[in-house]
């Protein structure tokens, strides 16, 4: 092998078709740029949680129970001995005394001097030193707009009034979603008792944050009281377990991102194989001539090699640095989602491991068609009639393997897990040949209809089929990433309407009222019924725990660390009693019961929480229900419907066995105009300040939002995938623009005007898109609806509008794209053309 | 310098086996100036392809420089070209992306050397002095022949194989080039085989070869 001859002829060949070459090094850039940026932005992330982790907790160590805290865990907080502060968290109704509304609120009450690392973030600057020293409260902003006041006046909550002191601009450890489900406000904890809320039935979060004394050992203190508190129901946090927990959940997210990323490479290396497959094609009779000089096939290879490999490289750093300048935005993209401030600085391994992989992957695509010149006979040279030599080739079978293993490889790497990486992998091929199945017969229905249109479209249209056409790798290209945005349209559309309280036509409830205490109930009724709304028939909740299933006691059942579903041992039902089963509930085993209740307790469960349990119709449960105990037997098992804003039970009672027990109610009402809605939770919380009411709609309203940025992400990083498919475009269109000159020439010749000639490409790229788009818009719906229906299991619904607008938008990019690309081919003159004399 | 013994090539032509070359024996002395001459489709071309090893024999096989083809690999093949064989196509088969004197150095850097003096020198020769920065596109046909001349005998090949190498030039410019290829083959002591089926160019060699249907109906020197 002659390294020297290989590099200096692959120098020399660059020379000309720069331009055309460029694209084939364009074609891994937005690829690159993509995984540089998502990988950097997760580096940095990382770096962000583990400098910023304490003040995640704001303390070294914290207990959390929903009830106040056992004696054995102050037992343990005193034996640590270190500086404790109490944050009880709950939501609470709160309004001010003209405002027209109530807001659901999420109130934290702090005792002593949390946080102790970091700090909370107020305008005015330094109002979170004056919490403690009277009857104040520091709020969301959000808040103060709703209720129409400011800070300095007052805002009540329960029973008692409070000075906002000022609002809170930033809270370490809160991510910024967070606000979207209800403002949040902090008072002092010596105002607690004063408001009344924490009564029965009130939710509440109890949390004692400690900073320990010097030397001792977060982790240790927490393995030895971990265990033994558990059973108590109380947790311990420390700074490590939130952030193993943290950079779990985000390291999941930003893999997720990444797979995104990789399809925008992956499609890359597509064009890059389309383009090295014609621009081998125009090599051939040269190498013919050099392998009759005396070339060997090694040498001719290695000549392509090194130049798509070179080229590759530069389009690969010119991603990578790309990719860096869009890490530094993606903060503003996914910065709601993260707890921490990510502090930007360049990932130079991210851009380093992104050069590679476009490199990497550029080759692997680019080996295929370049095989192709060992197959080159040198009697090429002398006749046009020769083929290329027959046989089995292992050389290909092995490249061939290698791509298969490179896309695999490159999978799993960015998943970070080898099943996802499988899966991808797969899922990914069969799009690809889903993709260019559906685009094949989209393609063969034009054609039947072609004779039957005008010149230009007609001519268009069979411009797609002229040889060593690209048009596949093009439709590939564009449909995948036309796919991947219409997956992610649907879905976002799909969940938004099952969500819908708001419509006029959908019926439902959009206000639920909580925690009516049985004395509330007939005035809670009467005040609706004078706001002359209609409300559906009140539904009980009686808070309760497992006992014993089966005879068998739940710390008996606990204590087998083996055993699945502890979490359903251990947490508190909700239950309800009635006699009828209601329209999101389907019996799966099992009876519902009919007529007066026996001696036994009838229950129905639900499948997940019976599977959990491991009970089956026949079983027994005891429950203890605010200690006293009450024993059941499973009467059936039911699926629920858990995607409607409904009030849905775990487990529902046979009446008669519930009804001694304390228990709160719940209400759901429809209130058409959204001022009713808040001025009744206003005159509801005014009258009894225990009662929450929440507005539906602005809970679809948050989920609305929360979905929007989530599909802002994906779709921001499937962009990255369409401009793939762009730059295949126009490498397509680059390397057969010596064909289409002369096609062009041709038809001139023959009379047709410049007019003619852009209508005719107009219509071959308009045709390239509309293929590509509804191909994707096809495959898009069937991605969508299996997700639809198998993983969120709810009801696959299409937005009309928004489809048609991204099968036009697809297709007049591709159109504007194509022929701005191939604008000078009608600018060249026939004559010069038919000469030959192309510059 | 080159023999063939009993060489027959056969493809397959819609599915039926198509002899082109029949039972060939043939053998050329050093410094000789062969003409293979013949109507089209009478097996010329694909015997001068078999001969520099460009093709395989369906039977028989061929020594060239003493050594036989049928025992190296396609590369082994090629390496032996490069050392000892010089080319002369009937398209020029210039690079398109190499300048006149790339071209002329390429037969030499495919082997690892370069000499730039011997290839200005031998574009000098064949009346290109000053050129050697040119594209082909930027040279005339019978311009691109002559730096293919100078290709053809940079590494001083024994033997230099032609096809219908002026089969694209008109008659002034193919008579130029013949000239000059009878020129290098005396200055060099180069064997010099040349398929055509121009008479007057045939006219030239010392020795004619005629084909017709895959078989040498005569053979005669001149």
């Amino acid at each position: 092998m002659n390294v020297g001859f290989i590099l200096r002829m692959a120098r020399r060949d660059t020379r000309s078709g720069a331009r055309r070459l460029a694209l084939l090094a364009a074609g891994v850039t937005a690829g690159v740029a993509a995984l540089v940026a998502i990988n950097g932005f997760t580096s940095n992330l990382r770096d962000s949680i583990a400098s910023q982790a304490r003040q995640l907790l704001g303390a070294d160590l914290s207990f959390e129970a929903r009830a106040p805290l056992p004696g054995l865990a102050r037992t343990a907080l005193d034996s640590i001995g270190g500086t404790e502060s109490e944050v009880t968290s709950f939501s609470a109704m709160a309004y001010a005394g003209g405002s027209e509304t109530a807001r659901l609120t999420q109130m934290s009450a702090v005792t002593g001097g949390w946080p102790f690392y970091g700090a909370i973030e107020t305008t005015p600057a330094g109002a979170w030193s004056q919490l403690q020293l009277g009857r104040h409260v520091i709020v969301d902003p959000s808040l103060l707009s709703s209720l129409g006041v400011q800070v300095g006046d007052s805002i009540s909550v329960g029973a008692t009034r409070l000075e906002v002191i000022g609002t809170i601009a930033a809270v370490p450890g809160d991510v910024g979603v967070r606000n979207a489900f209800g403002p949040r406000a902090f008072m002092r904890g010596a105002d607690l008792d004063a408001t009344g809320l924490l009564g029965f039935g009130a939710r509440v979060e109890h949390a004692v944050l400690v900073q320990l004394p010097p030397g001792a050992d977060a982790q240790s203190i927490a393995e030895k009281w971990r265990l033994r508190l558990r059973d108590l129901r109380v947790r311990i946090r420390t700074v490590a377990d939130d952030q193993a927990r943290l950079d779990n959940a985000l390291t999941r997210l930003s893999n997720f991102l990444a797979l995104v990323a990789l399809v925008a490479l992956l499609l890359g290396g597509l064009g890059v194989a389309s383009a090295v497959h014609v621009h081998i094609r125009g090599k051939l009779p040269s190498v013919a001539m050099l392998r009759c000089l005396g070339a060997t096939s090694g040498q001719m290879v290695g000549v392509y090699l090194v130049q798509a490999g070179l080229l590759a490289l530069i389009g690969s750093l010119a991603g990578a640095a790309i990719g860096l300048l869009v890490q530094k935005a993606l903060p503003a993209l996914l910065g709601d989602f993260v707890p921490v401030d990510v502090a930007f600085h360049p990932s130079w391994s991210a851009a380093a491991v992104g050069t590679v992989m476009g490199l990497w992957v550029a080759i692997a695509f680019a080996l295929l068609p370049l095989l192709e010149v060992r197959r080159v006979p040198p009697l090429a040279a002398l006749r046009q009639d020769v083929s290329a030599r027959p046989g089995r080739d292992w050389w290909r079978l092995g490249t061939l393997a290698a791509l298969g293993l490179t896309i695999l490889l490159l999978s799993i790497w960015q998943s970070r897990s080898v099943r996802t990486g499988i899966v991808f992998a797969l899922a990914a091929l069969v799009v690809l040949a889903l993709l260019r199945l559906t685009a094949l017969l989209l393609m063969a229905v034009a054609r039947r209809l072609a004779p039957a249109l005008p010149f230009a479209a007609r001519q268009g249209i069979l411009n797609l089929r002229r040889p060593s056409n690209q048009t596949s790798t093009v439709i590939l290209a564009i449909g995948f990433g036309a796919f991947l945005l219409a997956t992610v349209l649907l879905v976002q559309h799909t969940l938004l309407r099952t969500l819908d309280v708001s419509s006029p036509s959908s019926g439902n409830a959009n206000m639920v009222f909580f925690d009516i205490q049985p004395s509330q109930l007939a005035g809670t009724d009467s005040m609706l019924r004078a706001a002359g709304v209609v409300a559906a028939p009140p539904v009980a909740i009686v808070p309760m725990r497992i006992a014993s299933v089966r005879g068998i006691p739940v710390s008996t059942l606990q204590a087998d660390t083996l055993r699945e579903g502890r979490w359903a041992l251990r947490r508190e039902y909700r239950s309800t009693w009635r006699d009828t089963m209601v329209a999101s509930e389907k019996l799966v085993a099992g009876h519902w019961w009919s007529g007066p209740a026996g001696d036994t307790t009838r229950i129905s469960v639900e499948e997940d929480v019976a599977g959990e349990l491991g009970v089956s119709v026949g079983d027994g449960i005891v429950w203890d229900v605010q200690g006293s105990r009450i024993p059941s037997v499973v009467a059936s098992i039911r699926s629920v419907d858990w995607a409607r804003f409904e009030p849905n039970f775990f487990v529902v009672f046979q009446p008669g066995a519930l009804e001694e027990a304390p228990h709160t109610w719940v209400v759901l009402a429809r209130v058409p105009r959204p001022e009713s809605r808040g001025l009744l939770s206003r005159q509801i919380a005014e009258r009894y300040p225990n009662i929450t009411s929440l507005d539906l709609t602005l809970i679809q309203g948050a989920i609305a939002s929360l979905l929007g940025k989530v599909t802002l992400a994906i779709r921001f990083m499937a962009l990255f995938s369409l401009i793939t498919g762009l730059v295949v475009l126009v490498g397509a269109i680059a390397t057969s623009r010596f064909q289409r000159v002369r096609e062009a020439a041709l038809l001139r010749t023959l009379g047709a005007s410049r007019g003619q000639l852009t209508a005719v490409a107009l219509a071959e790229y308009a045709a390239l898109g509309a293929v590509s788009a509804l191909a994707a818009l096809l495959l898009g719906g069937i991605a969508a609806w299996s997700l639809s229906h198998w993983i969120f299991q709810v009801p696959f619904s299409v937005p009309v509008g928004a489809a048609v607008i991204l099968v036009a938008a697809t297709a007049l990019v591709t159109m504007v794209v194509g022929l701005w690309t191939a604008l000078d081919v009608a600018r060249q003159t026939p004559l010069g053309v038919l000469r030959g004399m192309l510059e | 310098m080159i023999r063939c013994e009993g060489l027959s090539r056969e493809y397959q032509s819609g599915g039926q086996p198509l002899t082109v070359l029949k039972n060939i024996t043939l053998s050329v002395e050093a410094g000789a100036f062969l003409a293979i001459v013949g109507p089209s489709g009478s097996g010329k071309t694909t015997l001068l392809g078999l001969l520099a090893g460009l093709d395989q024999p369906t039977r028989g096989h061929v020594m060239l420089d003493g050594v036989r083809l049928d025992t190296l690999t396609e590369d082994g093949r090629a390496r032996l070209r490069g050392e000892r064989v010089g080319f002369v196509f009937q398209s020029f088969q210039l690079v398109p992306t190499l300048t006149a004197i790339e071209n002329v150095l390429v037969p030499l850097e495919l082997r690892g050397r370069s000499d730039p003096d011997r290839a200005r020198q031998l574009l000098a020769s064949v009346g290109l002095g000053g050129r050697e920065q040119h594209y082909p596109a930027q040279l005339s046909g019978g311009e691109q022949q002559r730096v293919a001349l100078a290709r053809a005998f940079v590494n001083t090949p024994g033997i230099l194989f032609a096809d219908e190498p002026t089969g694209n030039l008109d008659a002034a410019t193919g008579a130029t080039i013949i000239a000059l290829m009878r020129e290098l083959n005396e200055a060099h002591g180069t064997t010099l085989v040349l398929v055509t089926h121009d008479q007057d160019l045939a006219r030239q060699a010392r020795r004619t070869v005629h084909l017709a249907d895959g078989e040498i109906v005569s053979d005669s020197a001149a």
